[in-house]
């Protein structure tokens, strides 16, 4: 089975009394370590499909399987734990822990989800803090750090815990060209030397180039 | 755990003025508790000294129905010499008794050879009556000034102050006091004013002295009889619990019809001042409810607007894992240890507002009393209570916001701008 299944997937919002298809009969799959992008304009459903994959929200029809689990079927507590254990996550606007520095941040997941002892986590990080080239930031807070800085610690939180499947939601926009390109070429170098599925969601043509699998999501439906 | 408690103060620390003011009010509140507790309590307890050491003693026992027609000072519900045995033995036998004194409670006429007026007499044993109040004395002033070591002696007599002023007798003045006996028999005494006696609050605090032997010859008594025998126990605190065990011990003796022989009544049931005592234990815990509601709102207040200010800090970590407990554990966290901090503040502050209390002496007049000096002070049961209520209060105003945050859906908290 793949590492990501989507079976008829539709998902529809309630915005007041208007109902909005943002998600209409959608199946892929994604297979595992692959470098996969969903593209399209704003309000295609990127940000809802990843939504649906990352075990945040739940579909209004279809199936989604995620690491071979039916994740339709899990409730609040074993979605969080789900979460925890199987997926990283990526944000557009970095989402790090203002009151912890770049390292307590990245360890944030070992302590707080995974509850591992002192000695196995320090090297847990310090692997990917020299993994994504941030080990002389590390105990500095986000607002000491640049938009690149902050993105690769995002990333480095995301890795940590060894996920099959890390998903970022447009992590370069807001981000500068170079910043941006690197740290999608970061992204993938992490794929290549952990494994890690990445699913991102981009609309700028230059980060898409850096996808091997494009997934092209119009009004709600795959196109391509 | 450690984390939790880390990040907790670490995000307090981030709101400093916001986190300053809240627990600031906190501190307030608290300070005030401790010292109006430390303030009402001293005067409490300096009150209660007042009546008990120098004038009530702490409990009385009497025979039974003397109390509720006490105003009226009746002769014929006096102890006889055989009741009188029976209660000392149950007294010498008490471990907690340590000292006990009879007393006859007379009314009488009392003349200067010009002026003649009524007067409410206290008839003691004076050695033992100063050990069942050993203040009694320092109400009295004597002639030049000199305290004497045994108060009263057969053929003197001690005059309420008011009582003196008016009738413009002083120590050494000589007094004839005429009383009626049980028998309706009219007696009369010559008697040398001892001392001028101050008041203290309640009926029995404007009464004269004169010596027991003296009320015995006024009354002419065939046997020793006695009105009352005040007691003194070791300790205070355990008032109730002796009452008890001696009520107890009284309950045994019948008359013939069944009805009971003797009562007994703590200081409580004898003076007015339980009423102010009362209130002024009703005002601190007026102060502590008052304390309770300014912590119960400012924490609520500031967890409700750091919980809106972080929706899209709580969305990140629900959604990488962090499970619902831990998110409410560290909104908790949050609200303990802003009551911990502003309760310890608040202790600190009482403490040093207390000991400057006692270094500026506060000296006031209640009622006819005057030049009365407060030492406010506070027991560590007290200050545990006070910062225990502080961090419950201020776990119990987290709940709601905290509750709120650990139930907020990943995908709308990300979504929040």
């Amino acid at each position: 089975m793949a590492l990501v299944q989507i079976e008829n997937v539709s998902k529809t919002y309630q915005m007041g009394e208007v109902p909005v298809k943002a998600l209409q009969d959608v199946s892929l799959s994604i297979e595992e370590a692959s470098f996969v992008s969903f593209v399209g304009p704003s309000g295609s459903g990127k940000t809802t499909i990843l939504n649906l994959i990352g075990c945040l929200d739940k579909p209004t029809a279809g199936d989604v399987f995620v690491a071979g689990e039916h994740i339709n079927l899990l409730n609040r507590k074993q979605s969080a734990a789900f979460r925890g254990s199987a997926l990283g996550f990526i944000f557009q606007s970095f989402n790090l822990l203002p009151v912890l520095t770049a390292y307590e941040n990245i360890e944030y997941p070992l302590v707080m989800i995974k509850n591992i002892s002192q000695s196995i986590r320090s090297k847990a990080v310090h692997k990917v803090l020299k993994a994504v080239g941030i080990m002389e930031q590390k105990d500095k807070f986000p607002d000491q750090l640049s938009g690149g800085q902050k993105q690769r610690v995002a990333v480095a939180r995301a890795l940590v815990t060894q996920p099959k499947l890390v998903l970022a939601d447009e992590p370069t926009a807001n981000l500068d060209k170079k910043s941006a390109v690197n740290v999608i070429q970061l992204m993938r170098a992490m794929r290549d030397e952990f494994g890690t599925t990445f699913i991102f969601s981009t609309h700028d043509p230059k980060i898409m180039k850096e996808a091997e699998v494009i997934f092209t999501l119009e009004d709600g439906m795959l196109v391509n | 755990m450690n984390k939790i408690f880390k990040m907790a103060i670490r995000n307090l620390l981030r709101y400093k003025r916001r986190t300053l003011l809240t627990a600031l009010l906190i501190t307030v509140g608290v300070l005030t508790v401790i010292l109006f507790s430390g303030l009402a309590g001293s005067f409490k307890e300096m009150m209660i000294g007042q009546i008990t050491d120098s004038n009530l003693a702490q409990m009385q026992i009497h025979k039974k129905g003397y109390v509720s027609s006490i105003d009226s000072m009746p002769l014929n519900l006096n102890l006889s010499p055989k009741e009188y045995k029976t209660i000392e033995k149950i007294l010498q036998d008490h471990p907690d008794v340590v000292a006990y004194a009879p007393r006859i409670k007379l009314s009488a006429m009392l003349s200067n050879y010009s002026e003649t007026t009524n007067i409410r007499l206290n008839a003691v044993d004076p050695e033992k009556e100063t050990m069942v109040c050993p203040d009694v004395g320092n109400r009295m002033v004597f002639k030049d000034n000199v305290r004497k070591k045994i108060f009263v002696k057969p053929g003197e007599i001690i005059i309420p102050k008011n009582l003196a002023k008016g009738m413009k007798v002083k120590a050494g003045s000589l007094v004839v006091i005429v009383a009626q006996n049980r028998d309706g028999s009219i007696n009369g005494l010559n008697f040398t004013v001892a001392a001028i006696i101050e008041s203290v609050l309640g009926p029995q605090g404007k009464e004269g002295y004169i010596h027991i032997k003296d009320a015995r010859t006024l009354l002419r008594m065939e046997k020793p009889e006695v009105t009352e025998i005040a007691i003194r126990i070791k300790n205070f605190n355990k008032l109730s619990a002796v009452y008890t065990d001696l009520k107890s011990s009284l309950l045994k003796f019948e008359n013939k019809k069944g009805g009971l022989i003797f009562e007994i009544h703590t200081w409580e049931k004898l003076s007015p001042f339980v009423n102010i005592a009362n209130m002024i234990d009703l005002m601190t815990i007026s102060m502590k409810l008052i304390m309770i509601a300014i912590v119960l709102i400012s924490i609520l207040n500031v967890m409700i607007m750091s919980v809106y200010e972080r929706i899209r800090e709580i969305g990140t970590m629900i959604a990488i894992g962090t499970s619902p407990g831990k998110i409410m554990g560290l909104f908790l966290s949050e609200g303990f240890f802003l009551g911990l901090i502003s309760g310890i503040a608040g202790n600190i502050i009482g403490i040093a507002g207390i000991y400057l209390l006692n270094i500026f002496k506060i000296r006031f007049s209640f009622g006819r009393m005057d030049n009365l000096l407060l030492s406010p002070a506070i027991n560590i049961n007290e200050l545990f209570w006070l910062t225990a209520i502080v961090l419950l209060v201020s776990v119990f105003a987290t709940l709601q916001p905290a509750y709120k945050a650990s139930k907020m859906e990943p995908v709308d908290a990300l979504r929040h701008v």
